[in-house]
């Protein structure tokens, strides 16, 4: 067990539901255990080795000043770092305070501003250090974290297309939802990963992996507008998980400069 | 170090509490043998949901408040449809509250069945973490990994996938769930049955301090039997009322010795949770869950935090009990949901999430935009109760060691079950990594 890889499981602003998909591994997670020394997870357990790691999987945005220093560390300790979900790869939920003022927001929720460190911007790991692997969703899928871990015991590149849902939702036999019903649907734009799943049950895909490889969403937004959308609606419509991811981001603040134009 | 704290200043200090949901820590401080300070310290960053879902539709609050917290995404989907359906006057049909409920019993089980194995029984058997416990236990940790796919698999047949289920909408589901695809799922859970029946011998076995606590407890109570998805506000104090009166008792608010914003009950501490539901709802439970809580040594109530995992386990039993019996009775629906047009009001929603009572309140204008949200998660109610436990139980425990008060004082937070996610973008913080 001792020359197994070393794996530690990090955590920054998030919901915990893309480390919980590790535990949903089930009976993969103990064959997993078996392949490498979990040596930091604290969700899982109170044990600890000491780094350096060879392999970390960061969940989570950087939103506090601690965690723009924790995850310099984090870097320096692992030898290859994979960012799992949306918060990770593209700053998650939280990053819709980035269009917004993050100390009108503070207010909002706490009585006491002034004990609340908190910065501006929700980011994504990568804008603060080197990444190896991005692997996208909210939450991500657990076939692919599974291929992800996989590919890097055997030393490969994960296998983990960057096509749109509408290629997985044909080949799973759905009826397309924007054309039989008014559904708005992001599938056109949105990275495949979880099995078109929303059209799968009769609803338009809301966008939980993020952009796929070079996504046209000016051409989506513009047929959404002509389906009756409102600016207000496109915006929000870019503007959830993966709102600080950047082809998504650009969409919504076009529809929503149009918006206040008079 | 194995000084004892009978005199002189002594701190008490976890920094990063393993094997809870999100990241708190805690301090105790003992001056001459008396406790003076006690910090349950949230260090998770906030991610501010009451302040962005402004001017968000009414009809995204399920789909946004669910990534609240990935343990527990459903709880937040249910109050969440409620308080919206009752601002706008909407009552679902029932085959869409059973199956609300169904679904609901899925998180349940997949929650309790990681709470109690994962979470929990580790700390019982002498383990760091349920991976290590497997080394020794590996028939113990197969049974909870089956337990809780049974869980996983119900919620992904309802809602399609276990975290961040994509099919509940405001006043209903996008799709309802073909018979066939619910039956495919109730042999695991018959199995899964069998399994926690068999646990319960298991975890009432273990050691338990002797130790209890006199809160008020606060749960829903519902004529549809143990409550889940819809109920009123009843307490230990001897209160019925209905959820929109949640804010006419609970007060929040901000305590000299923390940072942290308390809920107090009537002005007191008070416990939300599987120990308050227990207690007020025991006649509600299955006839075997019933035998399971017999069988496991427990009375009708329970006011013993330490022996919470023996409460979690009757309840997993009744929810995998519950859900055979849904599946069982479910031969659809007219509709797969009814259309809940926005009107200018104010509404209250209430759900058992795993962790106990989950509140939320939404006002909304006449076109749907959301105008204010209040979430009150069972955590941040928690809060002062487990403050209160620590200082007790430290103060009835200085004679053991220091690790071991401490190792004690962290068993004794994670039989609430803590989930600092769900929490922290609700609590007042104090940043503290050192």
């Amino acid at each position: 067990m001792a020359d197994n890889p070393t794996l530690a499981v990090w955590k920054f602003a998030s919901c915990d539901g893309c480390q919980l998909t590790l535990l949903n591994c089930e009976e993969a997670l103990l064959d997993v255990a078996e392949r490498v020394t979990i040596a930091y997870f604290p969700e899982a357990t109170s044990a600890v080795v000491d780094g350096p790691y060879d392999i970390s999987l960061v969940e989570g945005s950087i939103t506090t000043p601690a965690d723009a220093e924790r995850i310099q560390q984090v870097r320096a300790a692992s030898g290859r770092l994979v960012t799992i979900g949306a918060c990770a790869t593209a700053g998650g939920i939280q990053a819709l305070r980035n269009f917004a003022d993050v100390s009108e927001f503070m207010s909002v929720v706490y009585a006491h501003p002034a004990y609340v460190a908190t910065l501006e911007r929700s980011t994504p790991i990568a804008a603060h250090v080197t990444v190896d692997f991005q692997l996208r969703g909210c939450p991500i899928d657990r076939n692919q974290l599974l291929e992800v871990l996989a590919a890097l015991l055997q030393d490969r590149t994960p296998r983990i297309p960057t096509y749109s849902v509408c290629v997985e939702c044909k080949r799973r036999g759905v009826t397309c939802v924007a054309v039989t019903s008014s559904s708005a649907c992001l599938g056109p734009v949105t990275q495949a990963g979880c099995g078109a799943l929303c059209p799968a049950f009769n609803r338009g895909c809301y966008g939980c992996f993020g952009p796929s490889d070079t996504p046209n969403t000016a051409s989506l937004a513009e047929r959404l507008r002509a389906a009756g959308m409102t600016g207000a609606e496109v915006t929000r419509l870019f503007r959830t998980f993966n709102a600080g991811a950047e082809p998504f981001r650009l969409e919504s603040l076009a529809h929503e400069r149009e918006q206040v134009a008079p | 170090m194995t000084h004892k704290a009978t005199s002189g200043s002594q701190v008490l200090s976890v920094e990063l509490l393993a094997r809870v949901e999100g990241e708190g820590g805690m301090q105790v401080h003992v001056q001459d043998g008396e406790v003076v300070d006690v910090h349950l310290r949230i260090f998770e960053p906030p991610r501010f949901f009451e302040a962005f879902l402004r001017g968000r539709a009414h009809t995204e609050p399920p789909d946004i408040t669910a990534r609240i917290c990935g343990i527990c995404p459903v709880a937040y989907q249910m109050s969440a449809c409620l308080a919206i359906e009752d601002a706008c006057g909407v009552s679902v049909p029932d085959e869409i509250r059973l199956l609300r409920r169904l679904l609901y019993c899925g998180e349940w089980i997949e929650s309790h069945a990681l709470h109690i194995f994962f979470l929990h029984a580790p700390d019982l058997l002498g383990y760091p973490g349920a991976i290590e416990m497997a080394r020794d236990h590996r028939g113990l940790v197969e049974s909870a990994l089956r337990m809780k796919r049974a869980g996983n698999d119900l919620m992904t047949a309802v809602g399609g996938r276990a975290v961040h289920p994509v099919n509940v909408r405001v006043g209903g589901f996008h799709r309802l769930p073909r018979r066939d695809e619910l039956l495919a799922v109730r042999p695991q859970l018959v199995a899964a049955r069998e399994e926690a029946i068999a646990a319960v011998p298991v975890v009432s076995g273990f050691e338990f301090p002797d130790f209890e606590q006199p809160y008020p407890y606060l749960s829903l109570s519902s004529e549809h039997g143990y409550p889940l998805e819809s109920g009123s506000l009843v307490a230990s104090t001897g209160l019925t009322a209905p959820v929109r009166a949640f804010n006419e008792h609970v007060v929040e608010q901000h305590v000299a010795h923390s940072n942290a914003l308390h809920s107090t009950f009537d002005g007191e501490p008070y416990v939300v949770g599987p120990l308050a539901r227990y207690s007020l709802n025991h006649s509600a439970l299955s006839a075997l869950a019933r035998e399971c809580a017999e069988a496991g040594g427990l009375g009708t109530t329970c006011r013993n935090p330490f022996r919470s995992i023996i409460v979690r386990t009757v309840e997993l039993v009744h929810a995998l009990d519950e859900a055979i019996r849904l599946i069982d009775g479910w031969y659809g629906a007219p509709v797969p949901w009814v259309p809940v047009p926005a009107r200018a009001g104010e509404g209250h929603g209430a759900t058992e999430a795993p962790r106990g009572l989950l509140y939320h309140r939404y006002r909304i204008d006449d076109q749907g935009s959301i105008l204010d949200v209040q979430i009150t998660p069972p955590t941040a109610q928690n809060q002062s109760a487990i403050e209160a436990d620590l200082r007790a139980f430290v103060q009835a425990h200085l004679d053991l060691t220091h690790e071991e008060l401490t190792r004690q004082c962290e068993i004794a937070i994670r039989t609430y079950d803590p989930c600092i996610s769900c929490a922290t973008h609700f609590l007042d913080l104090r940043v503290e990594h050192r």
